[in-house]
Protein backbone atom coordinates (compact mmCIF):
# COMPACT_ATOMS: atom_id res chain seq x y z
CA UNK A 1 0.00 0.00 0.00
CA UNK A 2 2.75 2.39 0.99
CA UNK A 3 4.72 1.30 -2.07
CA UNK A 4 1.83 2.03 -4.39
CA UNK A 5 1.26 5.39 -2.75
CA UNK A 6 4.91 6.29 -3.30
CA UNK A 7 4.69 5.27 -6.95
CA UNK A 8 1.57 7.34 -7.54
CA UNK A 9 3.21 10.32 -5.85
CA UNK A 10 6.36 10.03 -7.96
CA UNK A 11 4.28 9.93 -11.14
CA UNK A 12 2.02 12.77 -9.99
CA UNK A 13 5.02 14.95 -9.15
CA UNK A 14 6.51 14.43 -12.57
CA UNK A 15 3.21 15.21 -14.26
CA UNK A 16 2.64 18.34 -12.17
CA UNK A 17 6.14 19.59 -12.86
CA UNK A 18 5.62 18.95 -16.52
CA UNK A 19 2.46 21.02 -16.70
CA UNK A 20 4.08 23.80 -14.69
CA UNK A 21 7.02 24.04 -17.03
CA UNK A 22 5.20 25.01 -20.17
CA UNK A 23 8.40 25.94 -21.95
CA UNK A 24 9.63 22.36 -21.66
CA UNK A 25 6.43 21.10 -23.21
CA UNK A 26 6.66 23.51 -26.09
CA UNK A 27 10.33 22.72 -26.69
CA UNK A 28 9.49 19.04 -26.71
CA UNK A 29 6.90 19.65 -29.43
CA UNK A 30 8.81 22.14 -31.52
CA UNK A 31 11.76 19.82 -32.09
CA UNK A 32 9.87 17.04 -33.92
CA UNK A 33 7.63 19.55 -35.67
CA UNK A 34 10.61 21.34 -37.15
CA UNK A 35 11.85 18.01 -38.44
CA UNK A 36 8.47 17.14 -39.80
CA UNK A 37 7.80 20.41 -41.54
CA UNK A 38 11.23 21.58 -42.63
CA UNK A 39 13.30 18.47 -42.96
CA UNK A 40 10.64 16.23 -44.44
CA UNK A 41 9.63 18.87 -46.96
CA UNK A 42 13.19 19.12 -48.22
CA UNK A 43 13.75 15.41 -48.38
CA UNK A 44 10.48 14.60 -49.97
CA UNK A 45 11.80 15.25 -53.43
CA UNK A 46 15.21 13.74 -52.88
CA UNK A 47 14.08 10.46 -51.45
CA UNK A 48 11.98 7.88 -53.19
CA UNK A 49 10.53 5.35 -50.83
CA UNK A 50 9.37 2.02 -52.12
CA UNK A 51 6.69 0.04 -50.39
CA UNK A 52 7.90 -1.73 -47.25
CA UNK A 53 5.85 -3.25 -44.45
CA UNK A 54 3.70 -2.03 -42.77
CA UNK A 55 2.89 0.32 -45.66
CA UNK A 56 0.67 -1.06 -48.40
CA UNK A 57 1.02 1.75 -50.82
CA UNK A 58 3.46 4.47 -51.72
CA UNK A 59 3.77 6.98 -48.94
CA UNK A 60 5.18 10.45 -48.66
CA UNK A 61 8.29 11.06 -46.63
CA UNK A 62 6.33 12.99 -44.01
CA UNK A 63 4.32 9.92 -43.22
CA UNK A 64 7.43 7.80 -43.06
CA UNK A 65 9.24 9.87 -40.46
CA UNK A 66 6.36 10.42 -38.01
CA UNK A 67 7.00 7.18 -36.05
CA UNK A 68 10.70 8.04 -35.93
CA UNK A 69 9.87 11.46 -34.54
CA UNK A 70 7.61 9.87 -31.91
CA UNK A 71 10.64 7.80 -30.98
CA UNK A 72 12.77 10.94 -30.94
CA UNK A 73 10.43 12.59 -28.44
CA UNK A 74 10.76 9.58 -26.19
CA UNK A 75 14.51 9.39 -26.64
CA UNK A 76 14.99 13.03 -25.64
CA UNK A 77 12.57 12.66 -22.80
CA UNK A 78 14.20 9.50 -21.48
CA UNK A 79 17.62 11.11 -21.47
CA UNK A 80 16.34 14.35 -20.01
CA UNK A 81 14.29 12.96 -17.16
CA UNK A 82 16.91 10.45 -16.11
CA UNK A 83 19.94 12.62 -16.56
CA UNK A 84 18.38 15.57 -14.81
CA UNK A 85 18.82 13.35 -11.77
CA UNK A 86 22.55 13.79 -11.85
CA UNK A 87 22.64 17.47 -12.61
CA UNK A 88 23.25 19.46 -9.46
CA UNK A 89 19.84 21.01 -9.65
CA UNK A 90 18.11 17.66 -9.28
CA UNK A 91 20.66 15.74 -7.24
CA UNK A 92 18.95 16.74 -4.02
CA UNK A 93 15.59 15.44 -5.21
CA UNK A 94 17.12 12.13 -6.20
CA UNK A 95 18.74 11.75 -2.80
CA UNK A 96 15.46 12.63 -1.16
CA UNK A 97 13.76 9.97 -3.25
CA UNK A 98 16.32 7.39 -2.23
CA UNK A 99 15.71 8.02 1.48
CA UNK A 100 12.17 6.73 1.05
CA UNK A 101 11.77 3.47 2.94
CA UNK A 102 10.45 1.74 -0.20
CA UNK A 103 12.70 -0.74 -2.02
CA UNK A 104 15.12 1.05 -4.26
CA UNK A 105 14.29 -0.87 -7.45
CA UNK A 106 10.66 0.09 -6.91
CA UNK A 107 11.55 3.76 -6.61
CA UNK A 108 13.60 3.59 -9.80
CA UNK A 109 10.81 1.81 -11.65
CA UNK A 110 8.33 4.44 -10.47
CA UNK A 111 10.65 7.15 -11.73
CA UNK A 112 10.81 5.39 -15.11
CA UNK A 113 7.05 5.06 -15.35
CA UNK A 114 6.68 8.74 -14.52
CA UNK A 115 9.07 9.73 -17.30
CA UNK A 116 7.36 7.39 -19.75
CA UNK A 117 3.97 8.88 -19.00
CA UNK A 118 5.28 12.37 -19.74
CA UNK A 119 6.80 11.24 -23.02
CA UNK A 120 3.52 9.61 -24.06
CA UNK A 121 1.62 12.83 -23.46
CA UNK A 122 4.15 14.63 -25.64
CA UNK A 123 3.83 12.03 -28.39
CA UNK A 124 0.05 12.31 -28.45
CA UNK A 125 0.24 16.09 -28.60
CA UNK A 126 2.63 15.72 -31.53
CA UNK A 127 0.36 13.22 -33.31
CA UNK A 128 -2.54 15.60 -32.84
CA UNK A 129 -0.67 18.46 -34.50
CA UNK A 130 0.46 16.10 -37.26
CA UNK A 131 -3.18 15.17 -37.78
CA UNK A 132 -4.12 18.79 -38.27
CA UNK A 133 -1.44 19.26 -40.89
CA UNK A 134 -2.82 16.32 -42.76
CA UNK A 135 -0.73 13.37 -41.57
CA UNK A 136 -3.09 10.82 -40.14
CA UNK A 137 -3.15 7.14 -39.28
CA UNK A 138 -5.93 4.56 -38.94
CA UNK A 139 -8.16 5.65 -36.06
CA UNK A 140 -7.50 2.50 -34.07
CA UNK A 141 -3.79 2.94 -34.66
CA UNK A 142 -3.83 5.78 -32.15
CA UNK A 143 -5.01 3.31 -29.53
CA UNK A 144 -2.78 0.44 -30.60
CA UNK A 145 0.29 2.63 -30.40
CA UNK A 146 -0.18 3.21 -26.67
CA UNK A 147 1.30 -0.11 -25.46
CA UNK A 148 4.13 0.30 -27.96
CA UNK A 149 4.86 3.76 -26.57
CA UNK A 150 4.84 2.45 -23.01
CA UNK A 151 7.42 -0.21 -23.80
CA UNK A 152 9.64 2.03 -25.90
CA UNK A 153 9.40 4.84 -23.34
CA UNK A 154 10.42 2.50 -20.54
CA UNK A 155 13.32 1.16 -22.58
CA UNK A 156 14.67 4.61 -23.43
CA UNK A 157 14.13 5.88 -19.88
CA UNK A 158 15.99 2.87 -18.49
CA UNK A 159 18.87 3.65 -20.82
CA UNK A 160 19.01 7.18 -19.44
CA UNK A 161 18.87 5.88 -15.89
CA UNK A 162 21.69 3.46 -16.61
CA UNK A 163 23.82 6.23 -18.07
CA UNK A 164 23.03 8.51 -15.15
CA UNK A 165 24.29 5.94 -12.66
CA UNK A 166 27.40 4.83 -14.46
CA UNK A 167 28.92 7.24 -16.91
CA UNK A 168 30.50 10.24 -15.34
CA UNK A 169 31.44 12.03 -18.54
CA UNK A 170 27.82 12.36 -19.54
CA UNK A 171 26.94 14.86 -16.87
CA UNK A 172 26.04 17.56 -19.30
CA UNK A 173 23.42 17.40 -21.93
CA UNK A 174 25.72 18.32 -24.81
CA UNK A 175 27.70 15.15 -24.21
CA UNK A 176 24.54 13.11 -24.20
CA UNK A 177 23.41 14.75 -27.43
CA UNK A 178 26.66 13.96 -29.20
CA UNK A 179 27.35 10.51 -27.91
CA UNK A 180 23.93 9.04 -27.28
CA UNK A 181 21.00 10.85 -28.86
CA UNK A 182 22.50 11.67 -32.27
CA UNK A 183 24.08 8.26 -32.93
CA UNK A 184 20.97 6.45 -31.75
CA UNK A 185 18.66 8.61 -33.81
CA UNK A 186 20.66 8.81 -37.03
CA UNK A 187 21.75 5.18 -37.00
CA UNK A 188 18.20 3.95 -36.90
CA UNK A 189 15.22 3.55 -39.17
CA UNK A 190 13.76 6.82 -37.92
CA UNK A 191 14.80 8.73 -41.04
CA UNK A 192 15.45 6.03 -43.66
CA UNK A 193 14.34 2.44 -43.96
CA UNK A 194 16.93 -0.29 -43.58
CA UNK A 195 17.17 -1.04 -47.29
CA UNK A 196 18.04 2.58 -47.96
CA UNK A 197 20.84 2.31 -45.41
CA UNK A 198 22.02 -0.89 -47.06
CA UNK A 199 22.48 1.01 -50.32
CA UNK A 200 25.04 3.17 -48.56
CA UNK A 201 26.85 0.46 -46.63
CA UNK A 202 26.04 -2.92 -45.16
CA UNK A 203 27.93 -2.07 -42.00
CA UNK A 204 25.67 0.93 -41.49
CA UNK A 205 22.69 -1.29 -42.11
CA UNK A 206 23.90 -3.81 -39.52
CA UNK A 207 24.46 -1.11 -36.93
CA UNK A 208 20.94 0.18 -37.55
CA UNK A 209 19.51 -3.30 -37.26
CA UNK A 210 21.28 -3.77 -33.95
CA UNK A 211 20.30 -0.40 -32.50
CA UNK A 212 17.42 -0.89 -30.03
CA UNK A 213 16.07 2.51 -31.01
CA UNK A 214 15.40 1.14 -34.51
CA UNK A 215 13.18 -1.49 -32.99
CA UNK A 216 11.42 1.02 -30.80
CA UNK A 217 10.64 3.07 -33.92
CA UNK A 218 9.48 0.02 -35.88
CA UNK A 219 7.32 -1.11 -32.97
CA UNK A 220 5.64 2.31 -32.99
CA UNK A 221 5.38 2.34 -36.79
CA UNK A 222 3.74 -1.08 -36.99
CA UNK A 223 1.40 -0.37 -34.08
CA UNK A 224 0.19 2.83 -35.77
CA UNK A 225 -0.97 0.64 -38.68
CA UNK A 226 -2.40 -2.00 -36.36
CA UNK A 227 0.30 -4.44 -37.36
CA UNK A 228 2.11 -6.80 -35.09
CA UNK A 229 5.90 -6.78 -35.02
CA UNK A 230 7.04 -9.51 -32.60
CA UNK A 231 10.70 -9.17 -33.58
CA UNK A 232 10.84 -5.48 -32.69
CA UNK A 233 8.87 -6.13 -29.52
CA UNK A 234 11.33 -8.81 -28.42
CA UNK A 235 14.29 -6.55 -29.10
CA UNK A 236 12.81 -3.62 -27.19
CA UNK A 237 11.79 -5.80 -24.25
CA UNK A 238 15.23 -7.37 -24.13
CA UNK A 239 16.94 -3.99 -24.22
CA UNK A 240 14.60 -2.72 -21.49
CA UNK A 241 15.39 -5.70 -19.25
CA UNK A 242 19.11 -5.19 -19.73
CA UNK A 243 19.05 -1.43 -19.16
CA UNK A 244 16.81 -1.77 -16.11
CA UNK A 245 18.97 -4.48 -14.56
CA UNK A 246 22.02 -2.34 -15.26
CA UNK A 247 20.54 0.73 -13.62
CA UNK A 248 19.32 -1.17 -10.56
CA UNK A 249 22.87 -2.44 -10.22
CA UNK A 250 24.19 1.08 -10.80
CA UNK A 251 22.05 2.45 -7.99
CA UNK A 252 22.70 -0.47 -5.66
CA UNK A 253 24.18 1.05 -2.50
CA UNK A 254 26.49 -1.93 -2.09
CA UNK A 255 27.92 -1.70 -5.58
CA UNK A 256 28.72 1.94 -4.99
CA UNK A 257 28.71 3.00 -8.63
CA UNK A 258 26.97 6.21 -7.62
CA UNK A 259 29.49 6.81 -4.86
CA UNK A 260 31.43 9.49 -6.69
CA UNK A 261 28.28 11.56 -7.12
CA UNK A 262 28.36 12.42 -3.44
CA UNK A 263 31.80 13.92 -3.56
CA UNK B 1 12.57 -5.23 19.34
CA UNK B 2 12.97 -4.55 23.05
CA UNK B 3 16.72 -4.36 22.60
CA UNK B 4 16.20 -1.74 19.90
CA UNK B 5 13.88 0.29 22.06
CA UNK B 6 16.30 0.02 24.95
CA UNK B 7 19.18 1.51 22.99
CA UNK B 8 19.98 4.83 24.64
CA UNK B 9 21.33 6.21 21.38
CA UNK B 10 19.48 7.86 18.56
CA UNK B 11 22.52 7.49 16.36
CA UNK B 12 25.29 5.02 16.96
CA UNK B 13 28.23 4.79 14.58
CA UNK B 14 30.93 2.19 15.07
CA UNK B 15 34.21 1.79 13.22
CA UNK B 16 32.99 3.36 10.01
CA UNK B 17 35.66 3.25 7.31
CA UNK B 18 35.18 4.18 3.69
CA UNK B 19 37.60 4.51 0.80
CA UNK B 20 37.21 5.87 -2.71
CA UNK B 21 39.85 3.85 -4.51
CA UNK B 22 43.08 4.62 -2.74
CA UNK B 23 41.76 7.66 -0.91
CA UNK B 24 40.44 7.06 2.59
CA UNK B 25 37.46 9.35 3.15
CA UNK B 26 36.48 8.02 6.57
CA UNK B 27 38.84 6.21 8.88
CA UNK B 28 37.44 4.23 11.83
CA UNK B 29 34.81 6.84 12.66
CA UNK B 30 32.90 6.07 15.85
CA UNK B 31 30.58 8.27 17.87
CA UNK B 32 27.11 8.09 19.31
CA UNK B 33 24.38 10.57 20.08
CA UNK B 34 21.99 10.07 22.98
CA UNK B 35 18.31 10.13 22.21
CA UNK B 36 16.91 13.61 22.50
CA UNK B 37 20.15 15.49 22.09
CA UNK B 38 21.67 17.88 19.60
CA UNK B 39 25.02 16.97 18.12
CA UNK B 40 27.00 19.30 15.90
CA UNK B 41 29.32 17.68 13.43
CA UNK B 42 32.02 20.20 12.72
CA UNK B 43 34.63 19.78 10.05
CA UNK B 44 36.37 21.76 7.36
CA UNK B 45 35.50 21.09 3.73
CA UNK B 46 36.79 17.72 2.67
CA UNK B 47 36.81 16.34 6.21
CA UNK B 48 34.45 13.54 5.24
CA UNK B 49 31.11 15.07 6.26
CA UNK B 50 29.53 14.48 2.86
CA UNK B 51 30.69 10.90 2.78
CA UNK B 52 29.32 10.34 6.25
CA UNK B 53 25.95 11.77 5.21
CA UNK B 54 25.91 9.68 2.05
CA UNK B 55 26.53 6.56 4.13
CA UNK B 56 23.95 7.51 6.76
CA UNK B 57 21.29 8.13 4.13
CA UNK B 58 22.29 4.89 2.40
CA UNK B 59 23.25 6.43 -0.90
CA UNK B 60 25.91 3.78 -0.69
CA UNK B 61 27.27 1.33 1.84
CA UNK B 62 30.48 1.71 3.85
CA UNK B 63 33.41 -0.63 3.35
CA UNK B 64 33.45 -1.35 7.08
CA UNK B 65 31.57 -0.46 10.22
CA UNK B 66 28.01 -0.03 11.41
CA UNK B 67 25.42 2.69 11.56
CA UNK B 68 22.44 2.35 13.87
CA UNK B 69 19.47 4.66 13.68
CA UNK B 70 17.24 4.50 16.74
CA UNK B 71 18.76 1.09 17.50
CA UNK B 72 18.17 -0.31 13.99
CA UNK B 73 21.17 -1.31 11.91
CA UNK B 74 21.09 0.47 8.57
CA UNK B 75 22.82 -2.40 6.76
CA UNK B 76 20.60 -5.13 8.21
CA UNK B 77 17.21 -3.44 8.07
CA UNK B 78 17.68 -0.48 5.74
CA UNK B 79 14.02 0.28 5.23
CA UNK B 80 13.19 0.29 8.94
CA UNK B 81 16.20 2.41 9.69
CA UNK B 82 15.35 4.89 6.91
CA UNK B 83 11.79 5.17 8.17
CA UNK B 84 13.16 6.40 11.51
CA UNK B 85 15.16 9.14 9.88
CA UNK B 86 14.38 12.55 8.44
CA UNK B 87 16.98 14.27 6.28
CA UNK B 88 17.57 17.84 5.21
CA UNK B 89 20.12 17.88 2.44
CA UNK B 90 22.53 20.64 1.65
CA UNK B 91 21.12 20.85 -1.87
CA UNK B 92 17.58 22.21 -1.97
CA UNK B 93 15.07 19.47 -2.65
CA UNK B 94 11.87 21.47 -3.02
CA UNK B 95 10.12 21.74 -6.37
CA UNK B 96 9.96 25.47 -6.88
CA UNK B 97 7.06 25.36 -9.32
CA UNK B 98 4.87 23.24 -7.09
CA UNK B 99 2.95 24.63 -4.15
CA UNK B 100 3.99 24.30 -0.53
CA UNK B 101 1.25 21.75 -0.02
CA UNK B 102 2.13 19.71 -3.09
CA UNK B 103 5.75 19.49 -1.97
CA UNK B 104 4.64 18.31 1.44
CA UNK B 105 2.27 15.70 0.06
CA UNK B 106 4.91 14.32 -2.27
CA UNK B 107 7.25 13.71 0.64
CA UNK B 108 4.52 12.24 2.84
CA UNK B 109 3.63 9.75 0.11
CA UNK B 110 7.28 8.79 -0.36
CA UNK B 111 7.28 7.94 3.31
CA UNK B 112 4.11 5.89 2.89
CA UNK B 113 1.87 8.13 5.00
CA UNK B 114 -1.81 7.83 4.10
CA UNK B 115 -3.36 10.78 2.31
CA UNK B 116 -5.73 11.47 5.19
CA UNK B 117 -3.06 11.43 7.84
CA UNK B 118 -0.73 13.45 5.64
CA UNK B 119 -3.37 16.14 5.20
CA UNK B 120 -3.78 16.48 8.96
CA UNK B 121 -0.05 16.45 9.65
CA UNK B 122 0.66 18.98 6.92
CA UNK B 123 -2.03 21.34 8.16
CA UNK B 124 -0.63 21.13 11.71
CA UNK B 125 2.91 21.64 10.50
CA UNK B 126 2.09 24.67 8.37
CA UNK B 127 0.12 26.19 11.20
CA UNK B 128 3.05 25.76 13.54
CA UNK B 129 5.31 27.49 11.02
CA UNK B 130 2.73 30.27 10.58
CA UNK B 131 2.59 29.33 6.94
CA UNK B 132 -0.94 27.99 6.71
CA UNK B 133 -2.01 30.92 4.57
CA UNK B 134 0.73 30.19 2.09
CA UNK B 135 -0.11 26.52 1.60
CA UNK B 136 -1.21 26.95 -1.98
CA UNK B 137 1.55 29.34 -2.98
CA UNK B 138 4.38 28.14 -5.14
CA UNK B 139 7.61 27.51 -3.26
CA UNK B 140 9.32 29.92 -5.64
CA UNK B 141 7.47 32.74 -3.86
CA UNK B 142 9.05 31.89 -0.48
CA UNK B 143 12.31 33.35 0.77
CA UNK B 144 15.35 31.21 1.59
CA UNK B 145 14.60 31.05 5.29
CA UNK B 146 11.02 29.92 4.78
CA UNK B 147 12.11 27.29 2.28
CA UNK B 148 14.60 25.84 4.73
CA UNK B 149 12.09 25.83 7.58
CA UNK B 150 9.67 24.09 5.30
CA UNK B 151 12.24 21.46 4.40
CA UNK B 152 12.90 20.83 8.06
CA UNK B 153 9.19 20.58 8.80
CA UNK B 154 8.74 18.26 5.85
CA UNK B 155 11.53 15.98 7.05
CA UNK B 156 9.56 15.58 10.28
CA UNK B 157 6.20 14.70 8.69
CA UNK B 158 6.63 10.98 9.28
CA UNK B 159 7.64 11.62 12.90
CA UNK B 160 11.15 10.23 12.72
CA UNK B 161 13.29 9.70 15.81
CA UNK B 162 16.35 11.15 14.17
CA UNK B 163 16.89 14.25 12.05
CA UNK B 164 20.01 14.67 9.93
CA UNK B 165 20.86 18.10 8.56
CA UNK B 166 23.74 18.65 6.16
CA UNK B 167 24.91 22.28 6.35
CA UNK B 168 21.30 23.47 6.54
CA UNK B 169 22.11 27.17 6.81
CA UNK B 170 24.24 27.51 3.71
CA UNK B 171 23.32 30.62 1.75
CA UNK B 172 21.15 32.19 4.47
CA UNK B 173 21.70 35.55 6.15
CA UNK B 174 22.89 35.73 9.75
CA UNK B 175 19.51 36.40 11.30
CA UNK B 176 17.81 33.58 9.47
CA UNK B 177 20.73 31.31 10.29
CA UNK B 178 20.31 32.04 13.99
CA UNK B 179 16.56 31.58 13.84
CA UNK B 180 16.89 28.18 12.20
CA UNK B 181 19.59 27.03 14.60
CA UNK B 182 17.32 28.11 17.46
CA UNK B 183 14.33 26.38 15.88
CA UNK B 184 16.09 23.02 15.67
CA UNK B 185 17.41 23.32 19.22
CA UNK B 186 13.83 23.95 20.34
CA UNK B 187 12.67 20.85 18.50
CA UNK B 188 15.21 18.77 20.41
CA UNK B 189 14.06 20.30 23.67
CA UNK B 190 10.34 19.99 23.02
CA UNK B 191 10.02 16.72 21.14
CA UNK B 192 12.98 14.59 22.20
CA UNK B 193 14.28 14.39 18.66
CA UNK B 194 17.87 13.31 18.08
CA UNK B 195 19.65 15.74 15.77
CA UNK B 196 22.90 15.50 13.85
CA UNK B 197 23.75 18.92 12.45
CA UNK B 198 26.73 19.12 10.09
CA UNK B 199 28.34 22.50 9.67
CA UNK B 200 31.63 24.28 9.24
CA UNK B 201 30.42 27.36 11.11
CA UNK B 202 31.44 27.39 14.75
CA UNK B 203 28.86 29.98 15.81
CA UNK B 204 26.06 27.48 15.22
CA UNK B 205 27.28 25.27 18.06
CA UNK B 206 26.19 25.95 21.63
CA UNK B 207 28.17 25.36 24.79
CA UNK B 208 26.03 22.45 25.96
CA UNK B 209 25.70 20.75 22.57
CA UNK B 210 27.52 17.56 21.86
CA UNK B 211 30.33 18.29 19.43
CA UNK B 212 32.09 15.88 17.10
CA UNK B 213 35.00 17.32 15.16
CA UNK B 214 35.89 15.51 11.97
CA UNK B 215 39.22 16.12 10.29
CA UNK B 216 40.69 14.22 7.36
CA UNK B 217 38.25 11.40 7.86
CA UNK B 218 38.91 10.91 11.57
CA UNK B 219 37.10 11.99 14.72
CA UNK B 220 39.56 14.31 16.45
CA UNK B 221 37.23 15.40 19.26
CA UNK B 222 33.95 14.12 20.69
CA UNK B 223 32.31 15.57 23.78
CA UNK B 224 30.41 18.51 25.18
CA UNK B 225 31.32 21.65 23.29
CA UNK B 226 32.20 23.65 26.44
CA UNK B 227 34.62 20.95 27.55
CA UNK B 228 36.31 20.61 24.18
CA UNK B 229 36.92 24.29 23.74
CA UNK B 230 37.96 24.85 27.39
CA UNK B 231 39.02 28.44 27.80
CA UNK B 232 39.56 29.02 24.12
CA UNK B 233 36.92 30.23 21.75
CA UNK B 234 35.47 27.42 19.69
CA UNK B 235 37.04 28.99 16.63
CA UNK B 236 40.52 28.67 18.13
CA UNK B 237 39.87 25.18 19.43
CA UNK B 238 38.60 24.14 16.02
CA UNK B 239 41.63 25.62 14.30
CA UNK B 240 43.93 23.85 16.75
CA UNK B 241 42.17 20.51 16.30
CA UNK B 242 42.22 20.67 12.54
CA UNK B 243 45.72 22.14 12.28
CA UNK B 244 44.50 25.26 10.58
CA UNK B 245 46.26 27.71 12.91
CA UNK B 246 49.58 26.63 11.48
CA UNK B 247 48.34 27.26 8.04
CA UNK B 248 47.04 30.66 9.04
CA UNK B 249 50.30 31.72 10.69
CA UNK B 250 52.48 30.46 7.89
Amino acid sequence: MGALRAMVAIIAREALRFFMQRSRFIAALVRPLVWLIVFAAGFRAALGLSITAPYQTYITYEIYIVPGLCGMIQLFNGMQSSLSLVYDREMGSMRLLLTSPQPRWWLLLSKLLAGTLISIMQVYAFLLIAYFIGIDFPALGYVAVLPALIISGLMLGALGLLLSSTIRQLENFAGVMNFVIFPMFFLSTALYPLWKMAEASTLLRDICAFNPFTHAVELIRFALYLEWNPWALTWVMLAFAMFLAGSILGYDPGKALIMRKAR
Amino acid sequence: MSAQQASPFGIDIRGLTHRYGAKTALDEVSFSIRRGSFCALLGPNGAGKSTLFALMTRLFVANQGHIKIGGVDLAEQPRRALARMGVVFQQPTLDLDLTVQQNMHYYAALQGISRKRATTRIAETLKRLDMDERASEKVRALNGGHRRRMEIARALLHEPQVLLLDEPTVGLDTRTRQAITQHVHDLVQDTGLTVLWATHLTDEVRADDQLVVLHEGRVVADGVCAVIRGKETLNDAFARLTGQSKARNA
